[in-house]
């Protein structure tokens, strides 16, 4: 399935590096995110193996042999970002220091297998899975089922890639220019070799690690399984600590609160309506705007909007507290409150869709 | 090869492999005209000429750049006779399978016919087969031309000169290392597995053992990560890695690239349809 330079012309080269641009640098991004610095040595190793892997012989039923690609072992252990730049690293290593497959077609097998690939074999493992449990057989056949997929998937798409080539590029006699095949022969040529050999071999090794991991290494297919991991607990002790140290801020902040009355005038901007009608609050008005004189009467828009909503506590002042200091503080109170009563009731909706997740 | 095939063939597999990045290490250290060259240059300047091949539409400028080619492999020292055997009869025997049945196939002119049976030869066929034939064996030699006198080392740092991300150069670096490792690794366990297996094993219990190795050589992979990433980690990387690049173009390798744009394009000019 690694397409050799001049099979494909220089246009749908281009193209396709172009789609592989978009998944390496979506990959790159997504992994840098989540990283893991620990990332870069175990996707470079991964492709080390893939590479490896892709040397394998494996005898098949019906006496042939066939090689495997690797990918969708690639995207149950590492997720599809680091599938797609492990099995791309292994590919370029192929044709930058083993010469096989195409330089200008590097972007075409990129794309085909590692990107594509990956999607086909994550998506399609993890909908089979489901939630299975990791040590269930139902892991081994979604594996070998994905790894099937994946490689058909990969080679459909070389053999559309090789088939429209005749049809786009052709010379005025109608003699192809690079693969010369049109689709009706094209695909069924590619996909014959794929569904009765690669595929197997791909599906019979992916089969093969997932049910070595379930018994050797079952961490490893933790992370892209959809069940929890089991996150060991942080220390409760600075916790509590931090807890506490946030409560002493707060009451010292909501103590403080009166302080808010020593400030003198209005604030610029937050004037209320009925401050425009009157000489006393046209004159905070203008003092406030470096003398320049308020208009006559209250903008329209402030006018009609300001009867839309009436605060229970207008102006932190409660009307039965006579003491402004008194009305502050309870006013802060009432807010601090009202703010943790909030948070702790999205908390309980988020734990409960948790726990539901879970177990469902 | 009849005595438990397919481990026979991985080992074979594996062996011709790591014998093949030999070969490139011993070529690379020559010296020569493509090894005198700055790495980036020669990966430009080759880049460009399979990119001439590939946009040529003439069957005598692919011819040309062929000619081209194997005149760089010998003032390069690659030996002609290796091109031969690892390229150009492999090429040959792969794409020529491949294009064979387009002599049929392609609609056009016949040439020859025979009254008694539907298959004909086309002129659209016989000239669409030798095009892709020519255009892959030229295309390919430049890259293996490329490949054998640049050391890995060498196309990581012009990779890294041309802007490609650190962290996929550092990728590849790491995995050009391990996959000797790697394949050291696989290639001693079915060896020693051969070595203890006496007669025959059947299909199914060869295919086990072969996902069996890879399993083993997966968990020896990934603890191999774990222990070059804490490796790193003590040597104070934090996600950031620092290339030395002390690549200096001189006369000579301007002279090479302007000779490579220069042979490139005239024949994008020609070779248009």
């Amino acid at each position: 399935m690694h397409i050799p330079d001049g099979y494909l012309s220089p246009s749908t080269c281009a193209v396709l590096y172009a789609g592989a641009g978009v998944g390496w640098f979506g990959a790159l991004r997504r992994v840098k995110r989540a990283l893991t610095v620990r990332m870069v040595p175990l996707i470079s190793v991964f492709a080390a193996f893939a590479f490896v892997v892709m040397l394998f012989n494996l005898p098949l039923p019906g006496g042939t042999t066939g090689h495997a690609l690797g990918v969708t072992i690639a995207a149950i252990v590492l997720g599809p970002s680091g599938a797609i730049l492990a099995i791309s690293i292994a590919l370029a290593i192929q044709a930058l220091f083993f010469g096989d497959g195409g330089i200008t077609t590097l972007g075409a097998n990129c794309f085909n297998m590692a990107i594509v690939g990956s999607l086909v074999a994550y998506a399609s493992y993890r909908i089979l899975a489901n939630r299975a449990p990791i040590h269930s057989r139902r892991r081994v056949i979604a594996a070998a089922i994905a790894g099937y997929l994946a490689v058909n998937a990969a080679a459909l798409l070389a053999a559309v890639e090789f088939g429209i080539q005749p049809m786009l590029f052709h010379d005025a006699r109608g003699v192809p220019l690079y693969a010369p095949y049109s689709l009706g022969v094209a695909i069924p040529a590619m996909m014959i070799g794929h569904l009765t050999v690669a595929g197997i071999a791909e599906a019979a090794i992916s089969a093969g690690l997932v049910a070595y991991l379930q018994t050797a290494d079952p961490a490893l297919l933790q992370p892209t399984s959809g069940l929890a991991a089991r996150v060991e607990p942080l220390s409760v002790v600075p916790q509590r600590m931090s807890l506490r140290k946030l409560w002493l801020i707060v009451t010292v902040f909501l103590v403080a609160t009166p302080l808010g009355i020593l400030a003198a005038g209005t604030a610029w901007g937050e004037w209320s309506s009925s401050q425009f009608a009157g000489s006393g609050g046209r004159a905070a008005i203008a003092a406030a705007s470096q003398a320049q004189p308020a208009p006559a009467a209250a903008p329209a828009g402030l006018q009609r909007l300001s009867t839309l909503w009436t605060a229970p506590i207008p102006n932190y002042a409660p009307q039965f507290i006579k003491s402004p200091s008194f009305g502050y503080l309870l006013s802060a109170m009432f807010g601090v409150g009202l703010v943790i009563a909030v948070a702790l009731a999205v908390e309980a909706i988020l734990q409960r869709r948790r726990v539901a997740g879970q177990s469902g | 090869m009849s005595h438990n095939g397919a481990i026979a063939a991985t080992l074979l597999g594996i062996t011709r492999a790591l014998g093949r990045a030999l070969v490139t290490d011993t070529v690379a250290r020559q010296p020569g005209f493509l090894q005198a060259l700055d790495p980036r240059v020669r990966l430009v300047g080759l880049f460009t000429l399979v990119l001439a091949v590939t946009l040529a539409h003439r069957i005598s400028v692919v011819v040309g750049l062929f000619a081209a080619a194997v005149l760089i492999a010998r003032l390069s020292r690659v030996s002609l006779g290796a091109l031969a055997t690892r390229v150009w009869l492999v090429v040959l025997v792969f794409t020529g399978v491949i294009a064979l049945p387009a002599l049929f196939l392609t609609p056009g002119d016949p040439v020859f016919a025979t009254w008694s049976s539907p298959l004909r030869i086309t002129a659209q066929g016989i000239a669409a087969a030798t095009l892709l034939v020519a255009r892959v064996e030229t295309a390919v030699t430049y890259t293996t031309l490329l490949v054998l006198t640049t050391p890995w080392m060498h196309v990581l740092k012009a990779l890294r000169a041309f802007r490609v991300p650190q962290e996929i150069v550092m990728m590849l670096a790491m995995t050009h290392r391990y996959v000797f490792l790697l394949a050291e690794t696989a290639a001693q366990m079915f060896e020693s597995r051969q070595s203890r297996t006496v007669g025959l094993l059947d299909r199914s219990t060869q295919r086990r053992m072969t996902a069996r190795t890879a399993g083993v050589l997966l968990s020896k992979s990934v603890e191999l990560g774990n222990e070059v990433f804490l490796a790193m980690q003590s040597r104070g990387f934090r996600g950031d890695a620092k290339v030395l690049s002390d690549f200096r173009m001189s006369s000579w390798d301007y002279l090479g690239l302007a000779a490579f744009l220069l042979v490139g394009s005239v024949a994008v000019w020609i070779g248009r349809s």
